[in-house]
């Protein structure tokens, strides 16, 4: 029998898949910008309410179709809990916990990304359909840890008329 | 002529009756376990379909408590109490000498110590922390102390294995160690060195943090000593059952395994690549370089080679197994493979598993696909086809030859067994089938979603937690079958019909001279595995260090 001549060939094809979806993670990190968070700064639990910006949680306009989001996560909930941005907007959350471990996922976006007491999280994403999004923690900190939630809803455009509402 | 992994001229292997017991013991321990466990998981699986069984659990405070019990005994106390068990066995078969009695007595205990302190502090609610225990969310000391002691009684284990690696080495000078030692001897080498994160972590830092002796800790710094060991543990669990996959299976399914050599690469490749990968349970974090984060991404798909390089070698042997049985065609030899083994039967069925489990943890790691899947119930729905179906339902396949070889008595319930594997099989497709789904919902995981206010009215929500709930009761029904089974032989099989221990020929068998002789001095090896671990890891702790204690405890469970 030539097992080894079939071993070989299956080595081979496995190694090549595994370059390909490699290359196509490659691509789609570096050449089309779909990001993983990275190093933002570091924050001192004990300290938090009085440094910026956790100092003051909520959503700041930063310019035409610019927001960010300064947010907050402790057992069990998030400030703010009710973010209102409107269609189009390319909204930069900065979020830590004041507390244990927590996560926060926007449902049906790609905005995924754990919050980690000591260290600033900052996620961008654009938000072009105006619906309301629910965001919830996903990452277990306590016995309410399935109460934590929050709503993100997109408004139709400012000085749009009323059909892109509907 | 083939070569003979075991000498056919020798007497049958046989342990000391004291040797057995401790064997016997430790898998008794891992067993009683999964019956505590799976009680838990069958009712969090009924949870998502909002059946609320939980308060029929007396002392369960939450849903998480039963959680951490599920995860905890499943994959630190079931895992660790077969792994040291069983390779306990499979060293000294390939030695043929009886493992080191008071090296072997001190896993065991320490195991079983570990499990009382542990189980103490989360069935008294002290510790309702997950498996994971992330601080600051903060356990009961006696929580970490019990953890530690399940590690250590594996390092207890890992030195009987080397005590017996050296002196058949001395009885047996210039000899190629015997493959079954040799595979699980290198599964230990490669859990000592992943071991050490989790060790620093728990040692250095949660045990003094609980005890009072250190004010606070540092959250991103525990979670990545965590995941320094969490990725490799997921091999700790699975080498175990690649040694009965490589040098048992075959024999029960009357084939032969294909290469020695080919055996040695694949397990040393786990030890080389299954550490320095941690940073992929790490992708959504802050405060790592999403740099390092691509370079563990490449590595994780770096070890994936040896898995796949595992699927063709097991099947292959699996392949002449059914063609030996008069198999014909591309795919008939399947069929001809003697089903009619529950030992058998369950590992392939594992096995088959194990490709879905597989190809949805290349999905989990592959970088920045994993901000659709992260922490939501993918996750889970991906390792109950690997750790909770590819290694626990070959523990049970495993079990139905090796509890009766270690009791001298026959299997009982052969077609109880053989149904049972079969239940698990489709259980556990429907229930990865629901968690999969709504993972892709968004559904998180960890989460009591019967309870979760904004649950209501999510789409694909509902059906995700019904099909969980029916694949959960299967799994259950199919894990109480098995009980019978096992309690069956232990107290109605046949005394003296007890099957022998199998060990598969292999076709190519190892080379007395050469460079293959270089596999067995594990001192290159283990240089180069830490070599990797340094370049992985050293640049993010040159530039995070030192740790950031500002992290005081929180219990808010």
């Amino acid at each position: 029998m030539n097992a080894k001549q079939y071993e070989q060939a299956f080595l081979a094809v496995s190694a090549i898949v595994l370059v390909v979806f490699l290359g196509a993670l490659g691509i789609s990190a570096w050449g089309m910008g779909v990001s993983v968070p990275t190093e933002a700064g570091e924050v001192v639990p004990a300290r938090i309410d009085e440094t910026p910006p956790f100092d003051d949680p909520g959503v700041k306009k930063q310019g035409p179709k610019r927001y960010t989001v300064v947010m907050m996560a402790q057992a069990f909930l998030f400030r703010p809990r009710t973010i209102r941005v409107p269609a189009g907007s390319t909204v930069t959350f900065i979020a830590t916990s004041r507390d244990v471990l927590h996560g926060l996922k926007v449902r049906n976006t790609a905005v995924n990304a754990m919050l980690i007491p000591g260290q600033i999280t900052r996620v961008t994403h654009t938000f072009e359909e105006p619906r309301e999004h629910t965001f919830y923690c996903h990452e277990y900190c306590g016995a309410g840890h399935h109460a934590m939630f929050g709503k993100l809803i997109v408004e139709p455009r400012e000085g749009t008329s009323e059909e892109g509402a509907s | 002529m083939s070569h003979a992994v075991a000498d056919q001229q020798e007497t049958p292997f046989d342990l000391s009756r004291g040797n057995r017991a401790l064997v016997r013991w430790n898998l008794y321990v891992g067993f009683a376990a999964l019956a505590v466990a799976v009680l838990n998981g069958f009712a969090q699986a009924l949870n998502y379909a909002k059946i609320d069984i939980l308060d029929l659990f007396p002392g369960l405070e939450t849903y998480y408590q039963g959680l951490t019990v599920h995860g905890v005994l499943n994959v630190l106390v079931l895992t660790f109490a077969f792994a040291n068990g069983f390779t306990l066995l499979t060293t000294a078969r390939g030695f043929r000498r009886e493992p080191p009695a008071a090296l072997a007595h001190a896993a065991f205990w320490t195991m079983l110590a570990g499990t009382l302190l542990a189980g103490w502090a989360m069935f008294t609610g002290r510790a309702s922390v997950l498996y994971t225990f992330y601080p600051p969310l903060e356990a009961h000391w006696s929580f970490y102390l019990g953890l530690t002691l399940l590690v250590v009684s594996t390092w207890a284990t890992s030195a009987a294995q080397f005590v017996m690696c050296k002196r058949w080495r001395r009885d047996n000078p210039g000899r190629r160690i015997p493959l079954i030692a040799y595979i699980s001897i290198v599964t230990y080498i490669m859990w000592d060195i992943a071991s050490i994160g989790v060790a620093v972590e728990v040692v250095g830092f949660l045990l003094p943090w609980s005890l009072g002796l250190i004010g606070g800790v540092d959250a991103l710094l525990s979670r990545t000593l965590f995941w320094f060991t969490g990725h490799p543990i997921v091999y700790f669990w699975l080498l175990p059952v690649y040694v009965s996959w490589y040098v048992m299976v075959p024999k029960l399914a009357d084939g032969k395994l294909f290469s020695d050599t080919f055996t040695r690469v694949v397990f040393l490749l786990f030890l080389g690549l299954s550490i320095p990968v941690g940073f992929h349970h790490q992708f959504t974090d802050p405060g790592i370089s999403s740099g390092f984060k691509a370079i563990h991404a490449v590595l994780t798909f770096g070890v994936f080679f040896p898995s796949l390089a595992t699927a063709f070698a097991v099947i292959s042997a699996l392949e002449i197994g059914g063609r030996n049985r008069g198999g014909k065609g591309l795919i008939g030899w399947f069929f001809k493979l003697p089903w009619g083994r529950p030992a058998l039967a369950l590992q392939v069925q594992a096995m088959l598993v194990f490709a879905l489990g597989g190809v949805t943890g290349l999905i989990n790691a592959s970088y920045n696909i994993n901000k659709v899947v992260h922490n939501t119930t993918f996750v889970p729905g991906h390792f109950h086809m690997t750790v909770g179906t590819a290694v626990a339902l070959s523990y049970m396949g495993i079990a139905y030859w090796l509890i009766p070889w270690l009791k001298g008595r026959a299997l009982w319930g052969r077609r109880i067994a053989l149904t049972q594997g079969w239940l698990y099989l489709v259980g556990v497709l429907i229930f990865a089938r629901g968690m999969i789904s709504g993972g892709l919902e968004g559904m998180p995981r960890r989460t009591q979603i019967a309870e979760a206010p904004y649950a209501e009215g999510m789409p694909g929500w509902e059906i995700a937690g019904v099909l969980t709930g029916v694949g959960g009761t299967i799994m259950f029904a199919s894990v109480v079958l098995f009980f019978l089974v096992i309690l069956g032989t232990l107290f109605l099989g046949e005394r003296g019909e007890a099957p022998e221990m199998p060990l598969a020929e292999t076709i190519e068998g190892p080379s007395e001279t050469g460079w293959q002789t270089r596999l067995d001095r594990f001192g290159i090896w283990i240089a180069a595995t830490i070599a990797l671990i340094v370049l992985a890891y050293g640049p993010f702790l040159i530039r995070y260090l030192p740790p950031r204690l500002v992290s005081e405890g929180f219990q808010g469970y």
